[in-house]
């Protein structure tokens, strides 16, 4: 087997290849800085808990217009910016924490789509009808994810600054700035938007994988914030490319292979890692300059 | 075709059915999806009540159980399971529910598939055995169905066994592995599933039995009169063009009984996710084998379908019914209904095209 036929064949042989690579890249690049930013809130969970919260939005965009895509994805939204926008109100007017406060007000809505879906009583699986597959990519798909990456990567970096010193020292950007709320909640409306279209689009395992498992492994690379978001963006990427020749070459299920190749990265980034890795520590260094 | 012998077995039915019902409590019978809850209707009459599981639309194989469901396998006379392990959930349910009663599997007789026969290789082989075989397995039928009547109904039952090993016969190195437990997809096993059912009616109603009787023979009569109506108009499909793409693999007991090869993206289960691979080669073979139709399938993401069709340059078919009947008002909202609904779709995105 040549290096063409392991690398280059399936994507110039097979359209739905091609479209998989574009979709999970395009995912990359808006995903993957998000989870930077949720790695430094200490919210790394919170991509499992949308999961289940957009269930009722999505159960009522099933009742309304039947099994239609865009509606169910359009309530999903509706019900992960609803859980996400309370449970960020809760954590900052009241004592209770935000991971906490996600907690309950995911917990709560599950149980509403599980109650609604039952009304209705028919158990047809809504989640695996509303979760897509990165093999399955139409047009639309493929627009919808790169609008949210684009729309993603564009509102981080209007509002890189004040996010940032919301990470790392929320009481400064209180006294030099009021808008300290704001900047949180647009942050939340990313995180949603770019959850939502990736369950649409990719499924849930896919679309939370690539946002949390890049960003936690290029934590161990670098330590700069910015460069964090462009080592988990490449190693997104690679990751893709990676678990997709995978999929098609050792038969395995694509979104899974793509996140253990996310996996396997992260497993080394933790051994070897040079910024806070595990060999690299056991090695002494008296003139660490960090 | 047979509509007279058809409509008279029909009336028949009616007459039988009406009187005897009236003074006496129905009969409780649990089925555990939405198409044996029909045929249980369909032998009961009257004299039963059934409650169905997983209705019309569900997906049985994510199917969670309610509490309601426990307590209608509770109080039931009769509880009717597919068998082939399509009810999964079924045996903690019934322990769970405290069910002692008569446990019905209607696929007991049946020469089972093995899971994922049904595409591909084989189906050629079918194909042409199909193309002889199927006259004589129709007068076969045919005659059965006079014999059984009159004879112990056990023997009914065996000769549709007999029938299909027969017709199975180049399947049987398929041991190995789960097997596929899609087996109504052949109207041959119908039959087979109606003499279970009526069996099993008589074992806790043995008033009713010649009632269960009268209506079980003349459904199977129809059900006969179906089966040979669709071997007679696939028959008359070039055998080239008989390839089909669905988006889950419910159909290798439809496929080997009347010659139709089908292609699927996914294994027997929907829960599985395919592999890229999978995708390639089933794209690969319908590039190779000419298939010219996709359908979508009512329980499965469609997604997956329309984008090989996108890439084959094949055309989505419309929607087949596998393992769930529709709602009233569709077409599908009975098994003979759902399995001409089904045939009729084949049949036209096969000659369709070209």
């Amino acid at each position: 087997m040549t290096a063409f036929d392991l690398l280059l064949a399936p994507f110039v042989e097979f359209a739905f290849m091609r479209r998989a690579l574009v979709g999970a890249v395009s995912l990359s690049v808006g995903a993957a800085p998000i989870g930077v930013f949720l790695l430094l809130r200490r919210m790394s969970l919170m991509g499992d808990a949308m999961a289940h919260a957009i269930l009722p939005g999505a159960a009522i965009g099933f009742l309304v217009a039947g099994l239609d895509l865009m509606a169910m994805t359009f309530g999903g939204i509706v019900a992960g910016l609803v859980v996400v926008l309370l449970s960020g109100l809760v954590a900052r007017t009241t004592v209770l924490r935000e991971d906490a406060s996600l907690a309950a007000f995911y917990l709560i809505s599950l149980a509403v789509g599980v109650v609604i879906v039952s009304l209705r009583g028919s158990s047809v699986d809504l989640m695996h009808v509303l979760f897509g597959t990165v093999l399955a990519l139409d047009d639309d798909a493929l627009l919808f994810i790169a609008l949210i990456a684009t729309v993603s990567v564009s509102a981080l970096a209007l509002i890189w600054r004040p996010l940032v010193l919301e990470c790392v020292d929320p009481g400064f950007l209180r006294i030099v700035s009021g808008n300290g709320a704001a900047v949180h909640l647009a942050f939340l409306v990313l995180v949603v938007l770019n959850l939502v279209a990736g369950f649409q689009a990719l499924g849930t395992l896919l679309a939370v994988g690539m946002m949390m498992l890049p960003a936690a492994s290029s934590r161990f690379w670098v330590r700069d914030v910015g460069a964090m978001t462009a080592v988990s963006m490449l190693i997104a990427a690679l990751s893709a490319v990676a678990g997709l020749l995978a999929s098609f070459h050792l038969s395995l299920p694509s979104g899974p292979a793509i996140i253990l190749a996310a996996g396997v990265v992260h497993i080394f980034s933790i051994a070897f890692g040079t910024a806070g890795g595990f060999v690299p520590r056991l090695i002494p260094a008296p003139h660490r300059a960090n | 075709m047979t509509r007279p012998h058809l409509v008279a077995a029909v009336s028949l039915a009616c007459l039988v059915a009406s009187p005897a019902a009236a003074t006496e409590d129905p009969l409780d019978v649990v089925a555990t999806f939405s198409i044996l809850g029909d045929m249980a209707s369909r032998v009961g009459g009257d004299r039963i009540r059934v409650t169905t599981l997983v209705g019309p639309g569900g997906d049985a194989h994510v199917y969670q159980p309610s509490p309601a469901d426990a307590r209608a396998i509770s109080e039931a006379d009769l509880l009717l399971v597919n068998g082939l392990g399509f009810e999964g959930f079924l045996d903690r349910l019934a322990e769970a529910s405290g069910y002692t009663g008569p446990v019905v599997t209607a696929a007991a007789g049946i020469v089972p598939v093995a899971a994922g026969a049904g595409g591909g290789g084989h189906a050629d082989e079918h194909a042409s055995e199909e193309a002889h075989g199927h006259d004589d397995a129709h007068a076969e039928e045919a005659h059965g169905h006079d014999d059984a009547h009159a004879a112990e109904e056990a023997h009914g039952h065996d000769d549709a066994h007999a029938e299909e090993e027969h017709e199975h016969a180049s399947d049987d190195g398929h041991d190995h592995g789960p097997v596929d437990p899609h087996a109504w997809q052949n109207l041959g096993n119908a039959l087979a599933y109606v003499e279970a059912i009526a069996g099993g009616l008589c074992g806790v109603d043995p008033k009713g039995c010649a009632d269960y009787r009268l209506n079980a023979e003349s459904y199977r009569a129809e059900i006969a009169a179906l089966d040979a109506e669709i071997r007679d108009r696939i028959a008359a499909v070039p055998e080239e063009r008989r390839a089909v793409i669905t988006s889950h693999d419910a159909f290798a007991y439809f496929g080997s009984a009347y010659g139709v090869r089908f292609f699927a993206p996914q294994g027997v289960s929907t829960e599985s996710e395919a592999s890229a691979r999978d995708v390639a080669s089933l794209i690969e073979q319908i590039r190779a084998s000419g298939a010219k139709v996709v359908f979508v399938e009512s329980i499965a993401d469609p997604r997956l379908v329309e984008r090989i069709a996108a890439e084959t340059g094949a055309a989505v078919g419309g929607t087949l019914y596998s393992d769930a009947l529709s709602g009233p008002d569709e077409p599908a909202s009975t098994y003979l209904g759902m399995m001409r609904h089904n045939a009729d779709a084949i049949i036209a995105g096969m000659q369709g095209g070209s």
